[in-house]
């Protein structure tokens, strides 16, 4: 009989890996055949090592590509073991990758707000790497220790950065909708990414003001592929997948507060 | 020697490889078009269908727990109608035999269902899930009352003359009184098991974790009792079983083999590794070439030997 496995998932070697702050891991793939395709607000699976049986593939965001190193970064929280397995792999370690999947984002009109909370900011970094158009990245975390994302990695050219903490150990004090309501009159579209809450007020500020706000959806995952309807979220007509239908869907399409 | 042979004959459905899709994970299978080499399957039993579309359960549906995965997607489908003329088509012109997995609230619903799939090109048979809540009975699952499970499975199979399958909960006091009683109503074959029931709660929102609240859990932490049940229901009844639950491996599918199943399936294991299904055919061929065997049905039930 000649089964046999299919060219997907893909071998991807590590290249670089950075503890950019306690709990928090920027990690470097060689990942030509996702990068070459890869649009903000995609996402990439990530296939647990064979001996690691029973742990589901774990979804990230693009963070970042290097198209001419064919390199792909994901930036993630250290919150599992999942997570922990991936910020302890060495160079040359080889995951199993499988993507980019689902939705992408528009390219932002001029003058677009990219709104992001805490770990929000790894579609949104790729997002505001992708144009040169003038925009505002405003990102929010409760405190500076959650403020992690390297600055280098955001200080792109037409881009103004607007950091926010709750206890105003770093950049404004306030929240990150807060900062958004004094920016968003006459913004040419909202993008955001974040805690469900804060995705919900930046949303219902967007209809306000009439600007088209897009947002990130983020849920549990089997399959990443649209097959198993595990991760859906409430949609304004029934249950969407954020893995197939999103993660990026037009904010009137689903219900955050469902 | 000759490549050793891995037909199997499941309750009349002729499989060119033992290890089948079970129902859910696989959805109806294109979304995996690029990721498993479809021939790999004997065959494909497609995700639960029901006469109109089920909305499913609210969110969150997945957790991940201890070599398991708890789910609460609630037999979410689009619907007969629906999978007949968007789904069917595509599924037809695979390798693999597709056996539609069919649900229902009510022994009505079953056999609209059972009724319109007879005959139906491409099609090649169907298995009954006992799982679902008995709404007119207030909700306990049909599967879980030897009297309701005979019930439904007889509806269907007086409409239908297509392989008839019936997957059982294991969630029972004693699963081979549920066998033999869906022996008796007319199934050709049964399936075995269906998710256990559990759940997990959220310690910090102080709430269950699942919207649906209770779950049912696959994945490797299951294999041992599923394997247990095969082992049992083998023992209670003459038609040939369909194995799975928590197969990840192709020394875990010859358990099920040895315990006194036709054929396997694997559900949550696809998520692991795509490549399952190819490895698992490929494990099982060197194990049957290193011990000389020449077709896995001798494999069938061999463990049961000299057991009482």
């Amino acid at each position: 009989m000649n089964w046999k496995n299919k060219l997907y998932p893909v071998q991807c070697p590590v290249t670089d890996r950075q503890i950019v702050a306690p709990g928090y891991c920027r990690l470097v793939l060689h990942a030509p055949a996702v990068v070459r395709e890869a649009r903000p607000g995609q996402f990439v699976m990530v296939y647990m090592p064979g001996e690691y049986t029973g742990m589901l593939p774990r979804p990230f965001s693009i963070y970042a590509v290097s198209r001419d190193r064919g390199e792909l970064v994901l930036f993630f929280e250290i919150k599992g073991r999942g997570t922990e397995l991936l910020a302890a792999s060495r160079s040359g370690f080889v995951w199993k990758l499988l993507g980019p999947l689902g939705t992408a984002f528009p390219v932002p009109p001029p003058g677009s707000l990219l709104v992001a909370g805490g770990m929000g900011i790894a579609p949104l970094a790729f997002l505001a790497a992708g144009t040169d158009r003038p925009r505002i990245l405003i990102y929010g975390a409760p405190t500076a220790a959650q403020l992690i994302c390297p600055s280098l990695d955001l200080a792109l050219p037409g881009l103004t950065l607007v950091e926010v903490t709750e206890d105003g150990s770093r950049g404004e004090k306030g929240t990150a909708p807060e900062v958004c309501r004094g920016l968003i009159a006459g913004a040419g579209a909202v993008f955001t990414c974040g805690p469900k809450q804060m995705l919900a007020s930046v949303v219902s500020m967007g209809r306000r003001y009439g600007v088209k706000t897009w947002v990130s959806m983020e849920e549990r995952m089997a399959c990443g592929i649209g097959a198993c309807l595990g991760c859906v979220v409430s949609g304004t007509d029934g249950y969407r997948r954020v893995c197939r239908d999103g993660p990026v869907f037009p904010a009137e399409e689903v219900d955050l507060n469902g | 020697m000759d490549e050793p042979c891995l037909n199997v004959n499941l309750a009349g459905i002729e499989l060119k490889t033992p290890v089948l899709a079970a129902s859910g994970p696989f959805g109806y299978g294109r979304e995996y078009n690029d990721l498993v080499d479809f021939k790999a399957f004997g065959g494909i039993i497609v995700k639960g269908v029901s006469a109109e579309p089920w909305k499913g359960n609210p969110p969150p549906r997945l957790a991940e727990t201890a070599c398991g995965l708890l789910n609460s997607v609630g037999l979410q489908n689009p619907g007969l109608t629906y999978f007949l003329e968007q789904e069917l088509p595509f599924l037809k012109n695979l390798e693999p035999r597709i056996i539609v997995n069919i649900v229902g609230c009510s022994v009505e619903e079953y056999v609209s269902v059972a009724s319109t799939l007879d005959g139906r090109p491409g099609v090649d048979g169907l298995e009954i899930n006992i799982s679902c809540p008995n709404l007119k009975a207030g909700g306990p699952a049909f599967g879980t009352d030897p009297g309701t499970a005979a019930e439904v499975v007889g509806a269907v199979r007086g409409q239908t003359k297509l392989p008839l399958l019936v997957k059982l909960s294991p969630n029972v006091a004693d699963i081979k009184v549920i066998a033999r009683a869906v022996e008796d109503a007319g199934a050709d074959g049964i399936s075995l098991i269906n998710t256990i029931s559990g759940m997990l709660i959220d310690i910090e929102n102080k709430k269950p974790l699942l919207g649906a609240v209770f779950g049912g859990l696959s994945g490797p932490a299951v294999m041992p009792v599923a394997l247990k049940m095969v082992w049992q229901t083998a023992e209670a009844v003459n038609i040939p079983l369909l194995g799975m639950g928590g197969i990840t491996s192709a020394e875990d599918a010859l358990q099920f083999i040895m315990a006194g199943a036709r054929a396997v399936a694997v559900g949550s294991g696809i998520f692991y590794d795509p490549g399952l299904p190819v490895d698992i055919n490929r494990g099982i061929q060197d194990y049957l070439t290193a011990h000389n065997i020449s077709e896995l049905s001798f494999l069938e039930g061999i463990a049961r030997r000299g057991v009482d």
